[in-house]
C-alpha cells in the first residue's frame, strides 16, 4: 500500500467516526427518552397516559390528553395562520413579483427563522396578549395567542421549502400553459400548484414539526393551564411546554411521566418527519 | 389570389440591446403551410413567439413594425392577449403535457373560457385527437397520466390540446426535432390534414421536413429574412446565394 492511500483510508476512517458520533448521539437521546419513558407508562397502562384527562403529579394522576389536545389545537391553529400566508407570499414571490424584489425579500424572510424563540414569546406577550385581552375577552394568554406566534414562526419553513419547489416546475409547463391562453394566475392555480403540491406539502409538514416541538414561544403566550381549552381564549398547556415547566423540580415518578410526554412528542415528530420525508421523495421521482 | 392573414411589416425584435429580428416583411396566407428555415439562433422562435406575444413573458423583450393579423395590429392598444394566443395555437419543440390527465390536457384551455358541459367537453376531446391523429391509440384511456405516453404521442396531443381551442392559426416550433422517424411521419400527415381549415406556420430545423410538408418556405438567417417563395422555387432555384449554401448544408 503506498503512502497517499494509506492516507486515504486514515481520512476516511476518521470521517465515518465523525459521522457515527453524531449519529450515536440521537441514538443515545433516543434510548435514554424510551428507557426512562415507557416503564411508567405500562405501570399505568398507555389508555391512562393518553386519555386520562387530569394531570395531578403529586397524588400520582398522569393524565396526558389535555397536553395532547393543546399541541394539536395550537399546531392546527398554526396551520390555518401560517399556511395561507406562506403560500401566498411564496407564489407572490415566485411567479408575480420583480426579480430584484424577489432577491431581497427571501433573505429576509430566511432571516425570520434566525431569532431565537424567547424573541418571539417576549413580543407576543408585550403586544399580542394585551391585545387579544382587551379585544376579545379572556385572559389574553390563550389557544390564539399561541397559534398567532406559531403561525408567524414556521412561515420562513413553509415560504422557503414551497418557494424551492414552485421554482422547480420547469418553465416549459407555464409557456405552455399561457400558450393555451391562460392568465398567470390561471397557470398558478391549474398547473403550477398541482405540479408543486407534493413538495408544498412536505414543507407544511415540516412547520407543523416545527409548530409542535417549539416550546419557549409558546409557554410565554399559552397560559399553561392544564386542562382541555373551552375555546380559542382559553389559557392552555403543550406537551413540550409540559416537560419544560416541571422538569426542574420533578423527581420519582413526576420525573418519569414528564419523560413518558417525551415518548409522546418524539413518536408524533417522527411520524410527521417521515411523512414529509416519503412526499418530498415523492416528487423527486416525478 | 389568395387570402392573406398575417402581414409582418418592417418588423423588428430586440432582446435588451441585442437584435433578434431585423426589418422582417412577409405574409402568410391562409390555409397554408408555411415552413420556416434556418440555422439555430436565426431568429424563427422568436418569430413565432412573437406572433402570440408569448415574448412579452421575457424581460427586455422591445419590438418595432407592425405585425397585423386578420386585420388586427396584434401590438395595438386594444389588443386581447389572451384571446390573441388562443387564436394563434402555439406547439413547442419538447413537447409538454401539462401534469395532469389526457383527457383535462386536452380541456385546459377550454374550461379556462367556461365550458364546463362535459357532454360538449367530451366532443371536443374526440374531435381534438382525431384531427391529430392520436385518438385510436388512446381513446381508452383518456383518464390516465399523459405523461406517460410516448414522445411522439406527446407531440400529438400538444396539438390536440391546440386544436381543442379552435384556433385559427397553428405554430409549430420544431415539433418533431426530439421524435423518431415514424412519430415525425405521423406528425406531418396530421399537418398535411389539418391544412384544409387551418393556417400552419412550421418552423423547422430540418430542411428537408420543410420540403415535404411546406407549401412555401421562408429562410431566416442571424435574425433577417432572407428570401420567402413557393418551397419548389426555394429549394431549387433559390434567389440567394446564401440559402443555396444552407440548402446544400455549408454551414447550418
Amino acid at each position: 500500500m503506498t503512502k497517499l492511500e494509506k492516507n486515504d483510508r486514515l481520512v476516511r476512517l476518521s470521517l465515518l467516526m465523525i459521522a457515527l458520533s453524531a449519529i450515536s448521539v440521537l441514538a443515545i437521546i433516543t434510548v435514554f427518552i424510551f428507557e426512562q419513558g415507557t416503564p411508567i407508562m405500562f405501570r399505568y397502562g398507555l389508555k391512562s397516559f393518553l386519555l386520562g384527562q387530569d394531570w395531578y403529579p403529586s397524588e400520582k394522576s398522569f393524565g396526558l390528553l389535555p397536553m395532547i389536545v393543546g399541541s394539536i389545537m395550537v399546531t392546527f391553529g398554526a396551520l390555518i395562520i401560517g399556511v395561507p400566508l406562506g403560500l401566498a407570499s411564496a407564489i407572490f414571490l415566485t411567479e408575480f413579483s420583480h426579480r430584484r424584489l424577489t432577491r431581497i425579500l427571501k433573505p429576509i424572510i430566511e432571516l425570520l427563522a434566525g431569532i431565537p424563540s424567547v424573541v418571539y414569546g417576549f413580543i407576543g406577550l408585550m403586544f399580542l396578549v394585551p391585545f387579544i385581552r382587551d379585544k376579545f375577552g379572556g385572559p389574553g394568554l390563550s389557544v390564539l395567542a399561541a397559534s398567532v406566534i406559531l403561525g408567524i414562526m414556521i412561515l420562513p419553513t413553509i415560504i422557503s421549502i414551497a418557494i424551492d419547489s414552485i421554482r422547480a416546475v420547469p418553465d416549459s409547463y407555464r409557456e405552455g400553459s399561457i400558450a393555451l391562453g391562460a392568465t398567470r394566475w390561471q397557470t398558478v392555480r391549474m398547473v403550477i400548484l398541482p405540479a408543486a403540491r407534493s413538495g408544498i406539502i412536505a414543507g407544511i409538514i415540516l412547520g407543523m414539526g416545527r409548530a409542535i416541538g417549539e416550546t419557549m414561544a409558546v409557554i410565554m403566550v399559552a397560559g399553561n393551564a392544564a386542562d382541555i381549552p373551552g375555546s380559542l381564549l382559553a389559557p392552555v398547556r403543550t406537551l413540550t411546554s409540559n416537560i419544560a415547566l416541571e422538569m426542574a423540580y420533578a423527581s420519582g415518578e413526576h420525573r418519569e411521566a414528564l419523560f413518558a410526554t417525551g415518548v409522546i412528542l418524539f413518536v408524533i415528530i417522527m411520524i410527521l418527519n417521515t411523512i414529509a420525508n416519503v412526499t418530498a421523495a415523492r416528487q423527486r421521482k416525478k | 389570389m389568395k387570402q392573406r392573414g398575417i402581414l409582418v411589416r418592417d418588423f423588428s425584435h430586440y432582446y435588451g440591446q441585442t437584435r433578434s429580428l431585423n426589418n422582417i416583411n412577409l405574409d402568410v396566407y391562409r390555409n397554408e403551410i408555411l415552413g420556416i428555415i434556418g440555422p439555430a439562433k436565426s431568429g424563427k422562435s422568436t418569430f413565432l413567439a412573437c406572433l402570440n406575444r408569448l415574448n412579452d413573458l421575457i424581460p427586455g423583450s422591445r419590438v418595432e413594425g407592425k405585425i397585423l393579423i386578420d386585420e388586427q395590429d396584434i401590438y395595438g392598444p386594444e389588443v386581447d392577449v389572451v384571446a390573441l394566443r388562443r387564436k394563434l395555437g402555439m406547439v413547442f419543440a419538447t413537447p409538454v403535457p401539462l401534469p395532469l390527465t389526457i383527457y383535462e390536457n386536452i380541456v385546459f384551455g377550454v374550461r379556462l373560457l367556461g365550458n364546463n358541459n362535459r357532454k360538449e367537453l367530451d366532443l371536443i376531446v374526440q374531435d381534438s385527437l382525431e384531427k391529430a391523429g392520436l385518438w385510436g391509440e388512446v381513446k381508452d384511456r383518456l383518464h390516465t397520466s399523459a405523461l406517460k405516453l410516448s414522445g411522439g404521442q406527446q407531440q400529438r396531443l400538444c396539438i390536440a390540446r391546440v386544436l381543442a381551442l379552435k384556433p385559427q392559426y397553428i405554430m409549430l416550433d420544431e415539433p418533431t426535432s426530439g421524435l423518431d422517424p415514424i412519430s415525425t411521419m405521423k406528425i406531418e400527415d396530421s399537418l398535411r390534414a389539418l391544412k384544409k381549415d387551418y393556417t400552419i406556420i412550421l418552423v423547422t430545423n430540418n430542411t428537408k421536413q420543410a420540403a415535404r410538408v411546406a407549401d412555401r418556405t421562408a429562410f431566416f438567417l442571424m435574425g433577417e429574412l432572407v428570401e420567402i417563395d413557393e418551397t419548389p422555387v426555394v429549394f431549387t432555384r433559390p434567389a440567394d446565394k446564401r440559402t443555396e449554401a444552407y440548402l446544400l448544408g455549408k454551414f447550418g
